[in-house]
């Protein structure tokens, strides 16, 4: 088992919990004496609240208070200082003052004995404001002429490209998109003196923990943050939300318990979304098709409280080898909500441009575009000057063209065809940086057997909890069915955010490094417990297999069952604890995970009706920890990537910035109908610079690429270059 | 959601009765009702749960045709095998519409009533002149881009949002109804309004009266009929433009057509120049596109919903196309 538990398909150790509806999510907990907090959202998007009126809603059945900025408890801003694990979604506490940023904002909260009571007086609570004309698109505002948010340089790209032989310059739009998680934000709040206990659901206890500490104003010792599962995130659960800061204040006002739910219509507009992107890309390149100018300019909105800038040009100073290139991002600000990273964030809407003009590019060339990407492949990190610690790019284009039959491609508009449909085939490349930070991790061995391993980290739905007992099962032997997996808790050894693809690479070395600290344990066990076999002997002869102590040149068989061990010396269970980070030398490289994407439509021109038919996703992510659970990862990002191709946009009314489909009827998403087969492969070169495992993150990388290789597949199909997403019916009806 | 009583008759005139009181509804399947009185855009005061009254049964009519009482499940009429095999177009319709969930509460007198999606309408914080007369159209100047193009008025632009009574337009649905005054009968393109100055009245059930049944007539021998619906994405969404086609052709020529579309109406839309284009002609492109135009003829696009037009001419050419190809 020991040998074969990393890499193996094992299923999700909480699956059943979470099948049967066992699994305790944030606002499921039950406690007592609660009380119900729902917040009156603001109707307008910019101006002052004049008046509120809360004595009708006061006057109802089981209505305890109406928290507003007129009368609530003071909340704080937090440090903002992302490296200390401090940051919060909105940089504004709830009910700061009487200003409106955006619609959708808390202007009250009404807390009452049950949610039927809360929900019926805050339809009640009379809200007066002075609007003013609020900025909801980036066409309300002037054009930034300041400073870039973010700005990259190497040789003379515009220069460059003026003489260029071949030429592309073309923008493209990508639409404000909503995370949507399945389970809503909610927090219950339960305070025990000066001390707050929060059920959450987050994507980093430890950052969650920090930032309520220097919202609310207590120490931190005194903020414990349970989120024991998340129905998925998508980053927009990185940071806490201003719901969370008021169920904690309303709750300490109130004296019990009290439970914020977010509604739909408030996931619109009060926990993130992702920005709408514009963004100009010029291409120089020479006849040979050999860029030689590549220039990215981005223009993205945040909010007026917070500077979020989408960073759209992550991937293009590396992606591809190029002597000249500038990349800049500017900024401006509207009467919407903070942004927040969503799934892939910059690099997703970023690639969506980078290889939509990569793909414009090789039909100027005459050129297929897979050959374009060839002759352009960056065999370093340009950007940085540094060697990739592990890249297989150019062995994943080979082996999704060859799988795809990519060779096939007849490049002619509409010339390929199955029966009466019109078929079209795309590609792109997928790219995002491979991170690690720092995590520690604790495990114990329990006398009857068992074994437990924790840390403050969380499983947002990506295995992580899996993860944990398939590495404490390959360094002890104990199967993974006997060893409970313990996170979701701040009062646990610190671990990292879910977050950013890192989780994995993170926590691997510190838990196998505490899993081989409680074995040195046992292993001093073993040889100073009197009534031990292996009493006096050299630690340095033993082993820990099969769950067992044995000596190193006999069988498992022959050992111990370490359960025993701990028995003879009367211990309930020992505990190895470790923290592990990146050291320095693993900055010498440059560590990015790359894959590809190749996909098919299907085109009835008819009846203007597209569907995507066949998809093949190529990754090359490092050494697969678990297969079932990375290639879950990989498909739900084609899956959401299908979603920001054909279907998601929050529409902004342009008169009050309500997000018109603000619920999932209007909001689509993709159904199983619009998702096709999805086949998904690995290449697997174990990354040893980032972790002893080798491997790196796949959480986001699924989705990069996708729309890219979807619009290039519509062109195919259509001769229609789509470059606003999503794709619309009315853009393909000519 | 307002406070509310609830009642649970037994007999439809005890339904009837106990729906005489001003802001009662009846309830059956719910699914658009409780949505809607959850957004305080529905207020009744009453709710008159039908669902125990006998009007669950699809039987033979005596002309030959079929009777659905008003409370058969979307789902059994769906896959009912008699309207599978003879009205196609209205299980096509059914299966195309909602969810399975959805599909197994709803009933055919409560698809009838659906009230629209628009945007404005759902929200008690825009002008609406459906949902409080005189207020003002917040549509209009606003995006509407899943609007209607046909049968609007300055007052409103919401669609009707029901595949299925768009299959029964051109079934030639009538609609039976039960009142204080007695029973009536009504064809079911009668049964629906435009919105003219009174988008509020969207058909002409006065208050307290109940859809108790819908009869489908018989089908002359060799009828064809198909559904297509055209949106977004592939399930579970309204239709931007959707055709249901009835048609029988004989020796390549048509005797008889209904053409009903669904997503650009401002009610389940029949089309009557469609028909008499198709009527007597050849069963070809040509024909099929001059009806699409004549169909098409009376839209009234706005900026964002331009679009609907075509999709609209091309949903009724290819149902055409399909119930008239030679096998």
């Amino acid at each position: 088992m020991s040998s074969s538990v990393i890499g193996a398909a094992v299923s999700r150790v909480d699956g059943k919990l979470k099948v049967t509806g066992a699994a305790c999510y944030a606002v499921d907990h039950p406690i007592e004496n609660l009380a119900y907090g729902v917040g009156v959202p603001s109707i307008i998007a910019n101006g002052r609240i004049t008046c509120i009126d809360s004595s009708e809603a006061e006057k109802m059945p089981g209505v305890i208070t109406v928290l507003h900025h007129g009368n609530a408890d003071p909340l704080f801003r937090p440090a903002n200082a992302f490296e200390q694990n401090s940051r919060a979604g909105e940089s504004r506490p709830p009910f700061e003052d009487d200003t409106v940023y955006y619609y959708g904002q808390f202007v009250a909260l009404v807390v009452a004995n049950t949610f039927e009571q809360a929900q019926e007086a805050a339809a009640r609570v009379k809200v007066d404001y002075a609007e003013s004309k609020p900025l909801v698109h980036v066409g309300d505002v002037p054009a930034p002429t300041g400073s870039p948010a973010r700005h990259y340089m190497r040789g003379d790209a515009d220069g460059t490209f003026k003489t260029a032989p071949v030429q592309v310059d073309v923008t493209y739009t990508t639409p404000a998109e909503t995370h949507n998680p399945m389970e809503m934000h909610g927090t219950i709040a339960v305070w025990n003196g000066d001390k707050v206990t929060l059920y959450e659901t987050t994507q980093g206890v430890v950052n969650h923990q920090h930032v309520m500490s220097e919202m609310v104003g207590v120490p931190l010792e005194d903020v414990h943050v349970i989120s024991p599962f998340c129905g998925s995130g998508f980053g927009g659960k990185l940071f806490p939300w201003p719901h969370s800061m008021l169920a904690a204040m309303a709750a300490r006002r109130v004296k019990r318990p009290v439970k914020v739910s977010v509604p739909r219509t408030m996931m619109f507009t009060t926990v993130g979304h992702r920005p709408f992107t514009q963004q100009r890309v010029h291409l120089g390149a020479t006849q040979d098709g050999k860029l030689i100018s590549l220039q990215h300019d981005v223009l993205t909105p945040s909010s007026i409280i917070d500077d979020y800038a989408e960073n759209c040009t992550e991937p293009t100073p590396l992606l591809y080898s190029c002597p000249n290139v500038t990349a800049q991002q500017h900024l401006v600000h509207l009467n919407i909500g903070t942004p927040t990273p969503m799934r892939g964030p910059g690099t997703t809407p970023g690639l969506f441009a980078l290889e939509s003009a990569m793909d414009e590019l090789a039909i100027k060339l005459n050129l297929d575009p897979l050959e374009v990407r060839i002759r352009n492949y960056a065999e370093t990190d340009e950007s940085t000057n540094k060697a990739f610690s592990s890249k297989h790019l150019r062995e994943v284009y080979q082996k999704g063209a060859d799988r795809f039959g990519w060779s096939k491609r007849n490049p002619k508009i509409g010339s390929m065809r199955d029966g009466n449909l019109i078929l079209g085939w795309g590609m792109a490349s997928c790219t995002w940086p491979a991170g690690r930070s720092a995590a520690e991790v604790r495990v114990r061995l329990n006398a009857d057997g068992t074994a437990r391993a924790s840390s403050a980290t969380q499983d947002i739905g990506t295995g992580t909890y899996t993860v944990f007992a398939q590495v404490v099962s390959e360094k002890t032997g104990i199967p993974v069915n006997k060893i409970d997996v313990v996170l979701g808790d701040s009062s646990l050894p610190p671990g990292p955010m879910s977050g950013g693809s890192t989780g994995n690479a993170s926590v691997l070395p510190a838990i196998a490094k505490a899993a081989e600290t409680v074995v040195d344990t046992l292993m001093e066990i073993a040889v100073k417990t009197e009534n031990s076999p292996f009493h006096n002997a050299d630690p340095k002869t033993l082993k820990m297999a099969a769950g067992r102590i044995h000596a190193q040149d006999q069988s498992p068989e022959s050992g111990v069952p370490f359960g025993d061990l701990l028995k003879m010396r009367r211990l309930a269970g020992i505990d190895g604890q470790a923290k592990t980070a990146p050291d320095e030398s693993s900055r010498k490289l440059s560590s990015h995970t790359f894959g590809a994407q190749f996909c098919e439509v299907t085109w009835d021109p008819g009846i203007a009706r597209l569907r995507v038919s066949r998809w093949l996703t190529v990754m090359d992510a490092g050494r697969i920890i678990n297969h079932k659970t990375a290639r879950n990862q990989i498909l739900g990002g084609v899956v959401m990537g299908i979603g920001m191709g054909l279907f998601e946009e929050t529409i902004y009314d342009s008169r009050n910035g309500k997000p018109l489909n603000n619920n999932f009827a209007d909001y689509i998403v993709s159904t199983n109908a619009d998702i096709p087969e999805l086949d998904c492969i690995f290449v697997e070169y174990p990354d040893l610079n980032l972790n002893e495992y080798g491997a790196r993150g796949v959480g986001e990388i699924g989705l990069t690429g996708v729309a890219s290789a979807l619009t290039m597949a519509v062109y195919h199909a259509t001769g229609i270059r789509v470059r606003n997403l999503p794709i619309r019916i009315e853009q393909l009806l000519v | 959601m307002q406070a509310f009583r609830y009642s649970q008759p037994k007999s439809i005139d005890n339904a009837v009765e106990a729906n005489g009181r001003q802001n009662s509804k009846f309830i059956a399947g719910g699914t658009t009702l409780v949505d809607l009185m959850k957004l305080n855009v529905e207020k009744p005061t009453a709710l008159v749960d039908v669902n125990g009254l006998p009007l669950d049964r699809i039987e033979p009519s005596s002309d030959g045709g079929l009777k659905i009482g008003a409370l058969v499940r979307n789902s059994d009429l769906a896959w009912n095998s008699n309207v599978k095999q003879r009205y196609s177009v209205l299980s096509e319709a059914l299966l195309a519409g909602a969810s399975p969930q959805l599909r197994n509460m709803a009933t055919t007198g409560g698809n009838l009533l659906q009230r629209t999606r628009c945007y404005y309408f759902r929200d008690t914080n825009y002008q609406c002149n459906k949902r409080e007369p005189g207020s003002g159209c917040a549509a209009i100047d606003g995006f509407h881009r899943i609007h209607a193009v046909l049968g609007g008025s300055e007052h409103c632009i919401a669609t009707h949002p029901s595949d299925m009574a768009v299959a029964m337009m051109a079934l030639e649905a009538t609609v039976h109804l039960r009142g204080a005054q007695g029973e009536r009968s009504v064809a079911l393109n009668d049964f629906y309004l435009v919105p003219g100055t009174t988008p509020e009245k969207e058909n002409v059930l006065e208050p307290g009266e109940l859809i108790t049944y819908v009869t489908l007539p018989p089908l002359p021998q060799g009828t064809r009929s198909h559904y297509l619906k055209l949106r977004d994405r592939a399930s579970y969404e309204f239709a931007l433009a959707s055709a249901a086609i009835v048609v029988q052709v004989s020796g390549g020529k048509i005797q008889h057509a209904r053409v009903a579309m669904g997503g650009v109406g401002t009610k389940p839309w029949r089309s009557k120049e469609a028909e008499q284009a198709l009527q007597g002609r050849e069963a070809n492109e040509h024909t099929f596109r001059a009806a699409a135009e004549a169909a098409l003829k009376p839209a009234k696009p706005l900026r964002d919903n331009a679009f609907k037009v075509e999709l609209a001419k091309r949903a009724i050419v290819r149902a055409l196309q399909v119930t008239t190809q030679t096998a």
